[in-house]
């Protein structure tokens, strides 16, 4: 049941990612300038370059062809180059992926810490001040843009890791808050207080396996969370990471590059959903 | 009308009012530069100073402010349409339709929301003039943003599809396109009020986003993300205070549309 399971996940994440991939490739073939080379305008080129380059260009015309092409190299590791920073992608994405997935990790360690500590209190305490001040602190900083956010870590020298940290906390303490004050309100937990059972055996024994999937899958959601708030914050703190890398490919209209981020990024969310995902079905299983 | 939804539309009302009114308070523009005072603190003539080409920062909120709060509902109505169609159909029609629009959403959903902003703004030309700018800022938030909301949808229409009165109107002969318009999506009502209020504030957050990271609204058009950008060149919060008023108006709209939509919630429950 779990391989299949496994299994399953597996090949979902294959056909979005090859689905995601062609999508990218369909929409860098389609935007507005893909057919114009700036090369082309180049005086000091002679006209037999000038015409390789335009056969190059047509051989890109047909999308399918063009995404076999890409997939191929992306099968041998040549995921093309970066027309921006002129340097193979492969060795961009190598360069800077591990700084991002330190900041994440370090984010989300920080951001799930926090976020249990203050939920659980407030699933403890049922304190109208207490709830009502951790509701106003998450409030507030949903109200403020991830980019502002980043600005103000800037400002005030906060590290990069507490900058996405306090961008994903809100959204995290909400959905969390709220399952562990629904698990609170069941019956047989309702029952458990009433008998006098510890906090701490409640919080074990009967909140944790009801509550533990559903906030596994809110852990899985919040890879993806984090990985969009890296963006901003590496694009504004200066960081040299993937989120500044796809930052400024936009920035300069980078397509091939911004293809590979957006598969390299798919990944890392489907796999982390999938993964939640599976280790809550495990957690079930064991329940049952 | 619970007390604080009562304020929210009150703050949201004023807010509104005195943006639609910006010709009036303001009736020199948010371009016209005022050189001799580049870079002023506020004063008589400048209620929140002037930015560093000289432009009225007052002004320029006060239009911002309009273009945001105008367009992104807009933008919001856009997406829950879109939303209602994808996914009310759907989950109206089950069997492989819904599992072909969930696959779609996945899609999308597999990306994070930021990341697909910057992602498809990219493929579109960076230089547009101000006007094409912001209509491709907000039609774009208003053609990626209805993924979340078809998924709700999709599930609701799909319980609605087995529910006692739509197949009693299905055994009266009621088919196809009637069926879905007059018994379905009348029923999809709340949850529709509900995304489309969820929407407003998170596209307004998204076209800040998208302003600071420089991939919004271009100049010299004003907008929230374009006024925000100013806080890049700040060295202290202490330094220029009157830079954060674009960012408290912003929260205290965005903490009042949230005030709103707490009730919808509870109507779309």
């Amino acid at each position: 049941m779990l391989a299949r399971r496994i299994a399953r996940h597996g090949l979902t994440l294959l056909v979005t990612a090859l689905l995601g991939g062609f999508l990218s490739a369909t929409l860098l073939r389609l935007a507005p300038g893909f057919d114009s080379d700036e090369a082309q305008l180049d005086p000091h080129l002679s006209s037999q370059s000038i015409e390789v380059l335009r056969h190059q260009r047509a051989d890109q015309r047909n999308i399918f062809m063009f995404y076999a092409r890409s997939l191929q190299g992306a099968v041998h590791g040549d995921l093309g180059n970066s027309i921006s920073l002129r340097q193979p992608v492969a060795s961009l994405l190598r360069e800077r992926l591990p700084l991002t997935l330190r900041l994440i990790g370090v984010a989300l360690l920080l951001s799930w810490a926090v976020v249990l500590a203050l939920a659980l209190s407030a699933a403890w305490l049922r304190e109208f001040a207490y709830d009502t001040l951790a509701t106003l602190v998450s409030g507030t900083l949903l109200c403020i843009p991830a980019a502002v956010l980043a600005l103000l870590s800037v400002l005030w020298n906060v590290p990069g890791a507490l900058a996405i940290c306090l961008i994903i906390f809100p959204r995290d303490y909400r959905y969390t808050r709220n399952l562990l004050a629904k698990a609170y309100t069941l019956p047989h937990i309702v029952t458990a207080r009433a008998k006098g059972l510890s906090e701490m055996r409640i919080l074990f024994w009967h909140v944790l396996p009801v509550a533990g999937p559903q906030l596994l899958a809110v852990a899985g959601v919040s890879v993806s969370l984090a990985v969009g708030a890296a963006i901003p914050v590496e694009a504004l703190c200066g960081l040299a990471g993937v989120g500044q890398l796809a930052w400024q490919a936009a920035l300069a209209r980078d397509l091939p590059l911004l293809m590979n981020i957006t598969v390299l990024v798919t990944l890392v969310t489907l796999l982390a959903n999938s993964g939640a995902d599976v280790i809550g079905h495990v957690w079930r299983g064991q329940q049952a | 009308m619970s007390f604080w939804r009562g304020v929210a539309c009150a703050v949201l009302l004023l807010v509104v009012s005195v943006s639609l009114a910006a010709n009036w308070l303001a009736p020199a523009g948010y371009a016209k530069q005022y050189r001799e005072a580049a870079g002023s603190p506020p004063s008589h003539e400048h209620w929140l100073g002037t930015d560093e080409i000289g432009r009225d920062r007052f002004a320029r909120v006060l239009y911002g402010t309009r273009i945001s709060l105008l367009l992104a509902p807009g933008a919001a109505l856009l997406s829950t349409v879109m939303a209602a169609v994808v996914g009310g159909l759907a989950g109206y029609l089950g069997g492989r339709w819904a599992r072909a629009a969930m696959a779609v959403t996945d899609l999308f959903l597999s990306l994070p929301w930021l990341f697909l902003l910057i992602t498809v703004r990219a493929l579109l030309p960076l230089n547009a003039s101000p006007m094409v700018s912001v209509l491709v800022t907000f039609l774009m938030l208003g053609l990626l943003g209805w993924t979340s909301a078809a998924r709700v949808l999709c599930s609701s229409a799909g319980a609605l599809r087995n529910s006692d009165f739509v197949r009693q109107a299905r055994a009266s002969g009621i088919r196809g396109a009637r069926l879905f318009w007059v018994h379905v999506l009348p029923n999809l009502r709340p949850v529709l009020y509900a995304q489309f209020w969820i929407s407003i504030p998170a596209f307004i957050l998204s076209e800040a986003n998208l302003g600071i990271l420089g991939l919004g609204v271009a100049e010299p058009l004003p907008s929230w993300g374009s006024l925000l950008k100013e806080l890049e060149g700040l060295v202290s919060v202490g330094e220029e205070p009157w830079k954060f008023v674009p960012l408290i108006l912003l929260a205290i709209v965005v903490t009042s549309f949230q005030l709103v939509l707490s009730n919808r919630d509870e109507v779309a429950a």
